[in-house]
């Protein structure tokens, strides 16, 4: 065995390591020379649930224009607006508006931005399709999920005309989610209020619908898309907010009758990035698109008016 | 070892860059404790020791929140449980098989598949657990409604338990042969002189012999156990559960970890710190079970040399 | 031998014999059965590895494709997702390990090995933390990065080179112990004889110790650094992104991805297309894998030296 190995093993390993980075590297130009050719870098972080809409428009946009390099981080609406407000990311997902303190955080960094509505959800409550059940209201929801509530079988259900006996398997979203936090929100009155003693589904909203399908007492609430997705698998409830039964879909999620639980979703671009020209293109994109690629991932597309909105919105912020 | 006669300033200035290589070491370790000491004493300065230790919930993000962190020590306990009740009738079978039994044909097979199997990735196996295992092994077999009945349940203890199980086998059955190895032909060739049978000198004369060894890979493997995470994030959970039910969801403590620091939560809030406290649970947890098996290697390798 | 003493040795030889041959019938069955037991755990074990390449197959064939390395991920269009930044992302990554972890590795072990006087504290110190470190669980690591190079002294950001290190930290001590068993293999008359002509110990280890020790060490690297591409939880906590459609680059502040990331990603997204791109991947990494171990255990046995 010679020393000559010595340099060869070393040459390789550096060729190795030189070959893949160079493979990989592109050269960031900055702006592109002007008329139509974008390029650059966009940071997109914030919800995980507005994130399949975003990725979605992202690939179509960089198939279009090759040179731009999108990332969609999926670190949650909260943590998604503080790397925002820290002038890490350009574009937030969000699916819930800001919080007065994440505003104040963004002032104070002197990030300005405009909230952009970009499609809507249809927080949906799904039940077992054995369960006779068509509605609950608003109240009911709360007393099942509510952080005092003790009722483990349908029947205890206060108010509830159907007869089912059988035991209550809940499942819901995990805590990081702005499922849940707009959830416990509406229906027990303070985010991060609920009962304990539910099936905790963490990042696999699809566990969700296993879980309610294969309990005949089953109950959980997840995004619209994964209802849609599962029709035949299980039945969605209809909600009752004090003007009768609504039961979730593109039309009562648009015309907000399916209350209180359709949610707007957003993207919160910062004055900042809308300067540059690849974020700007990529925001005026996304509304074109929106309503087109909406129902494919399971949202509800904007109605024509909500869009000229956003479309205004995303104008007023880049001026 | 004989010192070299001309000695050269650059020999000593190599020693002292080799040294900084090792001292590399005792600073990722010292790193790993300051990075987990100064949230966690953040931490505790909210939240009483005794909530943290005592307490009934882990909700720390629910209103209002419950720092008992029982629920999902004892998370990480069940799951580790189910895991050792498979692996080790399986790993210690296997080892007492290559040691004793098997032919050196078979051994040159089998000892390959079982280090194939060690490197299998911890996010396939949990994959296999919960499409596979899950679906496929514990529902159709799981007797009615024993313990809960095992239907309907996207997630289980069990499920996570096996496909830990299947991860830690080879390191029981490495290490145990490698122990049964080192006894002395002596001993056994004295057994079966006195008219022993094979399964006697394997159970009565071999498997004492080794016994620290063997003690010693258990050990390690409940550490390693302990530390997993992507096995029980897809198969055991995000439900806090103080049970060691095996059909029931439940949280171990990598898993809060794995999904909160990658989550919603704000640098600096009690969230955030309580990532850090779980932390050092886990690192003192497996850091008492590591020291306890180098003891034990310690002492296997003494007996014999 | 007097008559006496044959009888005896007949004796003797009649009753091993007996011994030996008319177990009761009790025993034969319960030596049967444990043999059989002893078995059964065998291919239990050999069942579960081949019930998961398996099932990942029958899961994974509809995604399998040659666009599988060469497509970006997709979430509109499953059908023509791939897996291509994140595989890059994960050569890229290891190939930083391989950089990081070779020299400190070899360093440290050479440091123990050859020059560091078992009796001081410090040393024996330094062992004991190795110990230590090989059996710290991999998310812990994770903390680590994300405290001190992603964020902390470093700073480096959410970049691959931040994920590259966090890794190497992790595999280090593997590294370190395969490569001291490989540097205590050569025996002590080699490096004797090279210093009683006249070499100085640095030289010693350079020509003698350190050649005849290469194929050991290359074997200790090639599988810490196949543990470092499957391992998932750092990546996570060091922000390995998961969404990116383009090739990463070390120091690029737009994001990566990484291999077995990706497949988690994928693995708890509920459509069905992405559970067969979770196997496929699955398959992708394992094909890998193997013929990275393949590869170290050809080069422990063509190279292995026998003293």
């Amino acid at each position: 065995m010679s020393s000559s190995k010595w340099p060869v093993v070393a040459a390789l390993t550096a060729l190795l390591a030189v070959g893949v980075s160079a493979c990989g590297s592109g050269d960031e130009s900055a702006s592109g020379a002007g008329g139509g050719e974008l390029s650059g870098a966009i940071r997109i972080d914030g919800s995980s649930t507005v994130a399949p809409l975003t990725e979605a428009i992202a690939e179509q946009f960089q198939a279009d224009n090759p040179d731009v390099r999108v990332t969609v981080g999926t670190s949650g609406t909260g943590g998604g607006f503080e790397k925002f407000c820290a002038g890490e990311t350009d574009i937030s997902d969000a699916s819930r508006a800001i919080e007065p303190e994440e505003a104040e955080a963004c002032k104070k960094a002197g990030i300005g931005y405009e909230d952009v509505h970009v499609a809507t959800d249809a927080l949906t409550v799904m039940v077992n399709n054995q369960n006779p059940v068509t509605c609950l209201t608003v109240d009911q929801l709360n007393a099942v999920w509510g952080p005092d509530s003790e009722i483990s079988d349908w029947n205890e259900i206060p108010g509830l005309e159907a007869d089912y006996g059988e035991e209550l398997a809940l499942y819901g979203p995990g805590t990081d989610s702005g499922t849940f936090d707009y959830f416990t929100d509406e229906i027990n009155g303070e985010e991060g209020a609920t009962r304990k003693d539910y099936n905790n589904v963490g990042e696999n909203d699809n566990a969700t619908v296993t879980g309610v399908e294969g309990s005949p007492g089953g109950m959980g609430y997840a995004g619209y898309s994964y209802y849609i997705e599962n029709e035949a698998r299980l039945k969605a409830l209809e909600v009752d907010a004090g003007k009768g039964c609504v039961a979730p879909s593109v039309e009562t999620a648009q015309d907000g009758t399916y209350a209180p639980l359709s949610r707007p979703l957003f993207v919160y671009p910062s004055k900042e990035a809308l300067k540059k020209p690849e974020v700007r293109g990529f925001v005026d994109y996304y509304l074109e698109n929106a309503t087109g690629v909406a129902e494919g991932v399971g949202f509800i597309p904007l109605t024509q008016a909500q869009l000229e909105e956003s479309q205004a919105a995303a104008a007023k912020a880049g001026a | 070892m004989l010192e070299a006669q001309s000695a050269r300033y650059g020999e000593k200035a190599i020693e002292g860059l080799l040294a900084v290589c090792a001292i590399l070491s005792v600073l990722t370790t010292t790193g790993i404790v300051l990075s987990l000491i100064g949230p966690t004493i953040g931490f505790f300065e909210v939240v009483p020791i005794g909530d943290f230790l005592f307490g009934s919930d882990w909700t720390p993000q629910f209103e209002p929140p419950g720092f008992g962190v029982l629920a999902i020590v004892v998370g990480t306990l069940s799951v580790t449980l189910w895991g050792m009740l498979f692996a080790i009738p399986v790993g210690l079978g296997a080892a007492i098989y290559l040691s004793e039994y098997a032919r050196p044909r078979v051994r040159r097979t089998v000892k390959p598949v079982l280090e194939i199997l060690a490197g299998i990735p911890t996010v396939a196996i949990g994959f296999f657990a919960v499409s596979f295992i899950l679906p496929e092994v514990i529902q159709p077999l799981w007797p009615g409604e024993f313990l809960g009945g095992a239907e309907g349940r996207p997630f289980m203890a069990l499920a996570a338990g096996l496909g830990i199980g299947l991860m830690i086998v080879p390191i029981i059955a490495s290490i145990s042969e490698d122990a049964m190895s080192a006894v002395p032909r002596g001993l056994r060739e004295g057994a079966y002189a006195l008219g022993a049978t094979r399964a006697k000198v394997a159970v009565r004369v071999v498997f004492p012999a080794a016994l620290s060894g063997i003690a010693a890979s258990i050990v390690l493997a409940i550490s390693r156990a302990i530390g997993e995470t992507m096995i029980v994030v897809l198969a055991a959970g995000s439900t806090p559960n103080a049970t060691f039910n095996p059909v029931e969801a439940i949280q171990a403590m990598t898993a809060y970890i794995a999904t909160t620091a990658t989550g919603d939560i704000s640098t600096g809030s009690l969230d955030y710190k309580s990532v850090f406290a779980v932390g050092t649970v886990l690192f003192l947890m497996t850091l008492a079970m590591n020291v306890l098996s180098i003891r034990l290697v310690r002492r296997y390798r003494e007996v014999y040399e | 031998m007097s008559p006496r003493n044959r009888l005896a040795a007949a004796g003797a030889r009649a009753t091993t014999r007996a011994m030996l041959r008319d177990q009761p019938r009790g025993d034969v069955i319960r030596n049967a059965a444990f043999a059989g037991l002893l078995l059964l755990a065998v291919l239990i074990a050999l069942a579960g590895l081949f019930a998961l390449i398996v099932q990942a197959f029958a899961k994974g064939s509809s995604a399998l494709s040659p666009d599988l390395l060469t497509n970006p991920p997709s979430t509109a269009f499953p059908d023509k997702a791939g897996f291509r930044p994140a595989i890059g992302g994960s050569l890229e990554l290891i190939a930083g390990v391989i950089l990081f972890v070779v020299p400190v590795g070899i360093g440290a072990a050479l440091y123990l090995e050859e020059y560091a006087n078992e009796e001081r504290w410090w040393n024996r110190l330094i062992e004991v933390n190795i110990q230590n470190l090989a059996a710290v669980p991999s998310i812990i690591y994770g903390i680590l990065g994300l405290a001190f190079v992603v964020r902390g002294p470093l700073d480096l950001g959410f970049i691959l080179a931040a994920g590259s290190m966090t890794l190497a930290l992790l595999v280090l001590p593997m590294v370190i112990i395969a490569a001291r068993e490989a540097i205590r293999a050569v025996p002590d008359s080699i490096r004797q004889g090279s210093l009683a002509l006249g070499a100085t110990r640095w030289q010693t280890i350079r020509r003698q110790v350190l050649p005849a020790s290469i194929p050991g060490i290359a074997t200790g690297v090639i599988l810490a650094v196949s543990r470092a591409l499957g391992e998932t939880a750092p990546l996570l906590l060091v922000g390995a992104t998961v969404f990116v459609t383009f090739d990463p680059t070390p120091f690029g502040a737009d994001g990566y991805s990484a291999l077995p990331v990706q497949i988690f990603n994928y693995a708890v997204r509920p459509q069905e297309e992405f559970q067969a791109l979770a196997a496929a991947g699955i398959i992708v990494m394992l094909a890998v894998l193997l013929a990275m171990n393949s590869f170290a255990i050809w080069l422990r046995n063509r190279y292995e030296q026998r003293w």
